[in-house]
């Protein structure tokens, strides 16, 4: 039988009897999101890439496909994953990646997870296996629900195939630092982001901001004049590092939270060590403060807060929302998951 | 409920300018850009306000009355087109571009906005808006949302889903939604994807929140004649292949050319089989660079001929051509039909062969004009509506260039959305699995059926008697059903 088939014998038997299932790759991300049980259903041995022709700039892969080794077919064609995903952890996989929609440092300038998703395969809650998108770049029929499913953190379906836009590797990378304060950062990168420049990473802490070029060694040179500021050293470890969360920043028994607000927002009147990402849209925030202080202050800016690691996975860990998007969302997961068996309030306690 | 019922309701409701029921006003909202499809509503409702949209929509819920919502009518699938027992919203006189915010690159706009007066409107600050259909003059960003809408630079900057950020939407039962927000992404589920292209059967689009890019330093065009398709369709993957990713890369066949030239003499090389535009935008020094590469790979591929434009009126020369093809299809035949399939670019020399082949078996011509680089063909297809049967003829031969596209691993449509028009077609895209789940989410959202019901996503029933009149490589569609 089928890996598909297998699965989706499982998901019926279990919708049946409503039990509730964990789906897992590596479990490299059960520190995000919401504490849940539920029987484990592993994708980790369903993995390879399918197919992969760099002039398409496709590739379609299993969802159990290490992220790393992805990435390594993909340098090999000096190609990339522009959203730049986070990994935490060697065994993280393309699936998990997706089902959480992570995205890092290129994110504001090249697009997120949700944008270089071409397609993808999944099993429902009523145990079908179902094909959306596919493995070309434009494609309007029917509703998108491959781009829908990323982020859903597996409560709407299980992801088992995923095909992804890929780009280029840029020709030159550099980094820029330049010593300035918080809102003298935000005021520069989001100025420069008016403009037409290579830019491929914004990001602030104690008193430096670290802009990072990416383009043919022509433009990223001139930009370089432009800007001024030093070129720093190591640039790559450092984005790494930024991207796994392994800066000394991160280091930090406070709650780690997630602040999404409009780039160029003033910084949030927020207690505690803030980290500014995505030239201002994220902003990595270690603090002790009550939830609900967080939340409020964080709504007012326009924005919402995730409690990304640490501090009660039982409560609600993302934004709550507003009552009529939240029973959309309840009569959605209905729609793809009608006996509620799929990673059962992970996202949400509703969902 | 009788029309009467529903009529009389609007009328008590809303300032009589709004709602329009003489066959003469209904007339101009029988059809969108697909004129070959044709129906007049019962009732036309031309809101100035968002109260009465909301009055509209309450008032169809309580009538079950279904509702289709129109921006300029520009859809070129018919997805637009009106249900003789329905209302026609159009949202026309929401044309205010509400906001600019210049330092967080985002433009909060109404959505009968038209698509270029954005760019328009933000060009002082030296930002765009990227999605450029070639409509872009006359469509509506409503319109473009609702249709996910591409245009000419969508290889290099994405379709509209890649380019808004926020939407304000109303319910059939007139309940308003924020989705999105002004971060770049928003918690629970993407919603913002799931109503992108959603061809109006989820909710009413009444605001946009769209992405502004900052406007390149400068953008030029490299103009390449090949000798033959093939030939050309090898210099699209070179290009992709080389680490390059133009801003748009279109493809003119023999036909199209031809045409072009008879129309405007926009200097495109004679001899050529086939033409590629290859447009390069980013700062002056990465353009340079990047055209001297192109120039290389094309020569590689065996270019015959190949000029850079040297100057922004020479650029624009050389793209009124491709802007042309169209209209000077109109000119060469009676009725023109444009396909919209998209194919992965390494089956490009296959398909185009095999429309070839069945353009000579039908005996109708067709011409090739498309995006290239994201492999969204737009076959058109020449008939005269005027002889019998050539219509049905026409569109029972592009229905089999969409299925090719299927069958290649492609989809039946880039950019142009389901609408009516390739209803059918989705029967071959998606089994019936599939669509139940689409079902399954309209219901969601609109648990009665009535926004635009009949379009984008076709029953089961009508996927059977559809299947039925074709049999794909000798398998039954949908055998799961009954036949009749």
């Amino acid at each position: 039988m089928s890996f598909e088939s297998t699965l989706q014998e499982r998901v019926k038997a279990a919708a049946e009897t409503g039990t509730a299932l964990s789906i897992q790759g590596n479990n490299t991300k059960s520190f995000y999101g919401r504490t849940t049980g539920g029987e484990t259903v592993s994708l980790a041995d369903h993995r390879g890439v399918l197919d992969y022709t760099p002039s398409e700039l496709v590739i379609s892969a299993r969802a159990g496909t290490r992220l790393s080794e992805l990435e390594s077919v993909l340098q090999q064609e000096d190609q990339m994953l522009a959203f730049e995903p986070a990994h935490f952890g060697e065994a993280a996989t393309l699936g998990g990646t997706i089902a959480c929609a992570f995205s890092g440092p290129r994110r504001p300038y090249a697009g997120a997870a949700r944008d270089f998703v071409l397609g993808a395969n999944c099993v429902s809650g009523t145990g079908e296996w179902l094909r959306f998108g596919g493995q070309v770049m434009k494609n309007v029929a029917g509703y998108d629900v491959s781009r829908t499913l990323t982020g859903s953190l597996g409560t709407l379906a299980i992801l088992t195939d995923i095909h992804l836009r890929v780009l280029p590797i840029a020709e030159t990378e550099v980094t820029l630092q330049l010593d300035c304060d918080t809102a003298t950062a935000l005021q520069t990168c989001n100025a420069l982001a008016t403009r037409p420049l290579p830019l491929s990473a914004a990001c602030h802490l104690d008193g430096r901001l670290l802009i990072r070029l990416s383009g043919m060694q022509e433009g990223v040179q001139s930009a370089i004049k432009d800007i001024g500021g030093d070129v720093l050293d190591d640039a790559t470890a450092f984005w790494t590092q930024l991207r796994e969360q392994q800066l000394p920043f991160f280091a930090d028994e406070r709650p780690l939270w997630r602040i999404a607000v409009a780039p160029a927002s003033a910084a949030l009147p927020l207690e505690g060590d803030t980290l500014l990402d995505w030239g201002g849209a994220q902003r990595w925030l270690k603090s002790d403060q009550p939830v609900e202080t967080i939340r409020a202050v964080t709504a007012a800016a326009g924005g919402h807060a995730t409690l990304f690691r640490g501090g009660d996975r039982g409560a609600d860990v993302f934004q709550p929302l507003t009552s009529g998007l939240l029973s959309l969302h309840q009569r959605l997961k209905q729609a793809f998951d009608p006996a509620g068996i799929l990673n059962p309030g992970r996202m949400y306690r509703e969902l | 409920m009788s029309d009467k019922n529903i009529l009389d309701a609007l009328l008590q409701q809303l300032p009589g300018h709004c709602v329009l029921t003489r066959p003469e006003e209904l007339r101009p909202y029988e059809c969108d850009g697909l004129s070959a499809y044709r129906q007049l509503p019962m009732v036309v409702v031309i809101p100035d306000t968002l109260e009465q949209v909301q009055d509209t929509l309450r008032l169809c819920a309580e009538h079950a009355v279904p509702v289709v919502a129109r921006g300029s009518g520009t859809g070129l699938s018919g997805g637009a087109l009106p249900l003789e027992n329905g209302v026609l919203l159009s949202m026309a006189k929401f044309n205010r571009i509400l906001d600019v915010d210049v330092h967080n690159r985002v433009a909060r706009v109404q959505p009968g906005v038209t698509n270029l007066s954005i760019s328009n409107a933000v060009a002082v600050h030296g930002l765009y808006y990227a999605p450029d259909p070639s409509s872009q003059i006359a469509c509506s960003i409503g319109g473009n949302v609702a249709e996910n809408a591409g245009g000419v630079h969508c290889l290099k900057y994405g379709l509209t889903t890649h380019n808004i950020q926020a939407l304000e939407v109303l319910t059939i039962d007139g309940e308003q939604l924020t989705i999105g927000g002004s971060a770049l992404d928003a918690p629970g589920y993407d919603l913002l994807a799931l109503l992108t292209g959603s061809e109006g059967l989820l909710a009413i689009i009444t605001e946009i929140t769209v992405k502004l890019l900052p406007s390149p330093e400068i953008a030029q065009v490299v103009m390449a004649a090949f000798d033959s398709v093939d030939a050309a369709g090898a210099g699209v993957t070179a290009v992709i292949a080389s680490g390059i990713i133009p801003a748009g890369l279109e493809l003119l066949d023999k036909p199209a050319i031809d045409a072009v030239e008879k129309f405007i003499h926009t200097g495109y090389p004679q001899d050529a089989a086939a033409i590629l535009l290859c447009e390069l935008d980013g700062t002056q020094a990465d353009v340079t660079a990047q055209i001297k590469r192109v120039n290389q790979v094309f020569r590689d591929a065996g270019a015959i001929d190949q000029q850079v434009s040297r100057d922004e009126a020479e650029r624009q020369r050389f793209w009124a051509g491709r802007k042309a093809a169209f209209p000077a299809m109109g000119r060469l035949s009676p009725d023109y039909y444009c396909m919209d399939g998209t194919i992965p670019r390494k089956h490009l020399s296959h398909v185009l062969s095999e429309i070839g082949r069945m353009s000579a078996e039908y005996g109708l011509p067709i011409c090739n004009v498309f995006h290239a680089g994201d492999g969204n063909l737009h076959p058109l297809i020449l008939y005269d509506a005027n002889k019998a049967g050539e219509l049905e003829r026409t569109e029972e031969l592009g229905g089999r260039i969409l299925e090719l596209c299927v069958a290649v691993g492609g989809t039946i449509t880039g950019e142009h959305g389901v609408g009516l028009e390739k209803i059918n077609q989705m029967c071959v895209q998606y089994n019936s699995a599939e669509l139940q789940q689409f079902h399954a989410i309209k219901a969601a959202f609109d648990s009665n059926g009535l926004l635009n019901p009949g379009k984008a996503i076709p029953t089961l029933n009508r996927c059977a008697e559809f299947g039925a009149m074709h049999v794909h490589h000798g398998e039954l569609a949908h055998p799961e059903l009954e036949r009749f």
